[in-house]
């Protein structure tokens, strides 16, 4: 009779496994042809090289050595980690604020109207609203004239073309991006742990400090990844905002591909920018003490 | 049960804004409608996309001219690497890479009787570069020159006759430097006293250094839209390694841009048509060729939206206003074309050196 039972159960535990397997293999076959396989491929060029026309299967490190040991190469990886590193910052800076003003300060039937204008950027070409700063930001362009005009300067202002040009390109976008998640958090987070911490005399400081802080942290860090992943990947506003002043490593890839049809090393770089991506990853996971149950 | 319609509402705000969002991109994505019979695909310069240029082609033979633009052999190259044998059907590459495109076996032979090589510039022929073996692969198109772009309000027009002043102090932070380090490499060695034909290993030091210096007082380097931009609103008074290509397009709107030939001389580009191999439609092609070099197409190539710059059949003159013709400097060619040179045309290791030197420069 045990027996039996067990057996039942041990029957039905296979059934639930091959249902959950049902259930997991579409995703699954989807990661794997799209992801996986890629990837390998991917990982498996970075190990060849470039001879004239031909790809040689030399599987060798001969493509990182050159990444590491080349400055012009290597440079791009540091430019791209500074710019995105500051983008993040600013950004991250720039929309708590907003979003707090959005979700504590707006009344509620205007703050769907107000989302809406937090996400009208992305509903521009990112390459028109490259250009468009370029425009604004150019020495004959709208800030350099009006601060001639009221007299702040005399002579113009050097703001397009620099990194500066495209850390404000990036901030523009990313600052809404960072908004609504950090808005998404906030209207979560019940008015009773204000209340609770002015009970215990906590001042405004401090209850923002200790208490909705904390609380918003995974929709910062959500933000500030997404925020990171997008930045570090990006080739055209560096192109367009940058003027070419100092290469990220999108950039670099792009002169393999582009120019030399060098595969092999623009796969190298591509894992190294991935590996970037993956300590990011690591650094914010570690952080948010994500925990598998 | 107000936040729970509220939730509602905010959904159907945001599926709407996603339903408006892809039907307005499938608006932009989709298809034209094909009238035509038969497609022919072209890989060209973005002088080869302005519909005044195709047209009278498409409507003449009932065909539709699909094309992509490329900038630089490499880039081309790459995209024909990653194309299907009769993907493309028309080639147009710099002339110098001419042969570099017959060895990969990219090109057709072309009957020559069906060219109006005899109406052709002499010195823009350049048999050496599109023929081997007596077989004709390649017909030039169009050429001009990469030299020094300036506007004359605000540079002294006689300090542009000296190509030292690409890497003096004198307009430092108002350069912008154009972002194809072939030609760039040749004027840096014309500025060094060399000919662009006779740039070897020795020189790449010499090169560097140059490069270097260019770079120090330059502002952006940038590719042919950004380096019209800037020069247009005046975020720099110099381009090196712009032209008649750069200025011409923009005489209407921008009388004060100007450009020039120093006392060293500037390096000379064409660009040429081929037909492709492996193209299923190579009597079709080959027709497309001919319209390019025939005298109204020529007019049409040299004065395309993308830029402007000399027609290789010196019969396009014909098709050519008066003001078109100044703005390309139509009658002065024959001195112009006796101070420039070709780009210059590397080994695959001077290449690679040049490209990794560019490269550096622009990390700098």
């Amino acid at each position: 009779m045990a027996d039996t039972a067990l057996t039942s159960a041990t029957a039905l535990e296979d059934a639930d496994r091959r249902k959950a397997w049902g259930f997991v293999a579409p995703a699954l076959l989807w990661t794997v042809a799209f992801f996986v396989v890629p990837f390998a491929f991917m990982a498996a060029m970075s190990l060849w090289r470039r001879e004239g026309r031909d790809i040689v299967h030399a599987w060798n490190f001969d493509n990182y050595i050159r990444f590491f040991s080349e400055n012009a190469l290597f440079r791009g990886l540091v430019n791209s980690l500074e710019i995105t590193v500051i983008v993040t910052v600013i950004s991250v800076l720039l929309a708590y604020p907003l979003a707090w003003i959005i979700a504590e300060r707006v009344p509620k039937r205007l703050q769907r109207m107000a989302l809406i204008l937090a996400i009208l950027p992305f509903w521009t070409s990112y390459v028109v609203r490259s250009y468009s700063w370029l425009l604004v930001l150019s020495k004959n362009g709208v800030i350099n004239q009006m601060f001639m005009t009221i007299g702040l300067i005399s002579e113009p202002l050097e703001l397009a073309s620099t990194r500066t040009a495209t850390v404000i390109g990036f901030v523009h976008f990313f600052v809404m991006l960072l908004t609504l998640t950090i808005y998404s958090n906030l209207i979560q987070l019940s008015p009773n742990y204000r209340r609770a911490a002015a009970d215990l005399g906590a001042n405004a400081f401090q209850t923002f400090w200790h208490v909705v802080l904390p609380l918003t942290l995974p929709g910062i860090m959500t933000g500030a990844f997404l925020t990171f992943v997008l930045c570090i990947g990006d080739y055209v506003t560096p192109q367009i905002l940058g003027g070419n002043n100092e290469l990220v490593l999108p950039q670099i890839i792009m002169l393999q591909l582009g120019r030399r049809a060098d595969f092999p090393m623009a796969a190298a770089l591509s894992i190294v920018l991935m590996l970037a991506v993956t300590v990011a990853y690591l650094a914010c996971a570690r952080w948010l003490k994500i925990e598998r149950a | 049960m107000k936040s729970v319609r509220d939730g509602a509402r905010l959904r159907r705000f945001f599926s709407s804004t996603a339903a408006i969002a892809i039907a307005a991109l499938s608006t932009v994505a989709a298809p034209a409608p094909v009238f035509a019979q038969e497609e022919l695909n072209a890989l060209v310069w973005c002088d080869h996309t302005d519909p005044a240029l195709l047209e009278p082609f498409e409507k003449a033979n009932d065909v539709k001219v699909n094309v992509k633009v490329y900038e630089g052999t490499g880039a081309g190259l790459s995209i024909l690497d990653q194309s299907q044998p009769g993907d493309w059907d028309v080639l147009v590459i710099d002339g110098v890479d001419v042969h570099r495109a017959i060895d990969l076996d990219l090109l057709a032979e072309m009957p020559a009787d069906a060219l109006p090589t005899a109406d052709i510039f002499p010195e823009v022929r350049m048999e050496a570069n599109n023929m081997k073996d007596g077989k004709t692969y390649a017909v030039t198109e169009k050429f001009g020159y990469n030299t020094i772009s300036y506007d004359k309000t605000k540079v002294d027009p006689k300090d542009m006759q000296d190509l030292s002043i690409i890497w003096s102090d004198k307009y430092k932070g108002r350069i912008a430097l154009y972002d194809y380090y072939l030609p760039m490499i040749g004027l840096v060695g014309l500025g060094l006293g060399k000919k662009t034909a006779d740039l070897s290993d020795a020189d790449m030091p010499a090169i560097k250094e140059k490069l270097a210096a260019m770079r120090a007082v330059s502002k952006q380097v940038s590719d042919v839209v950004s380096s019209q931009t800037a020069l247009a609103t005046g975020e720099v008074d110099i381009l090196v390694g712009g032209g008649e290509w750069i200025t011409a397009v923009l005489s209407a709107d921008k009388p004060s841009l100007d450009w020039t030939i120093p006392e060293q001389g500037a390096v000379r580009w064409a660009q040429s048509i081929g037909v492709m191999k492996d193209s299923t439609k190579q009597d079709l092609a080959l027709k497309f060729v001919q319209y390019i070099v025939s005298p109204e197409g020529q007019a049409r190539l040299a004065t395309s939206s993308c830029y402007w710059a000399m027609p290789a059949n010196a019969k396009a003159g014909e098709h050519l206003t008066d003001k078109q013709k100044a703005a390309l400097r139509f009658d002065q060619q024959a001195e112009y074309l006796k101070k420039t040179q070709l780009y210059p045309i590397p080994s695959a290791e001077l290449d690679q050196k040049f490209q990794d030197a560019w490269t550096e420069m622009l990390q700098q």
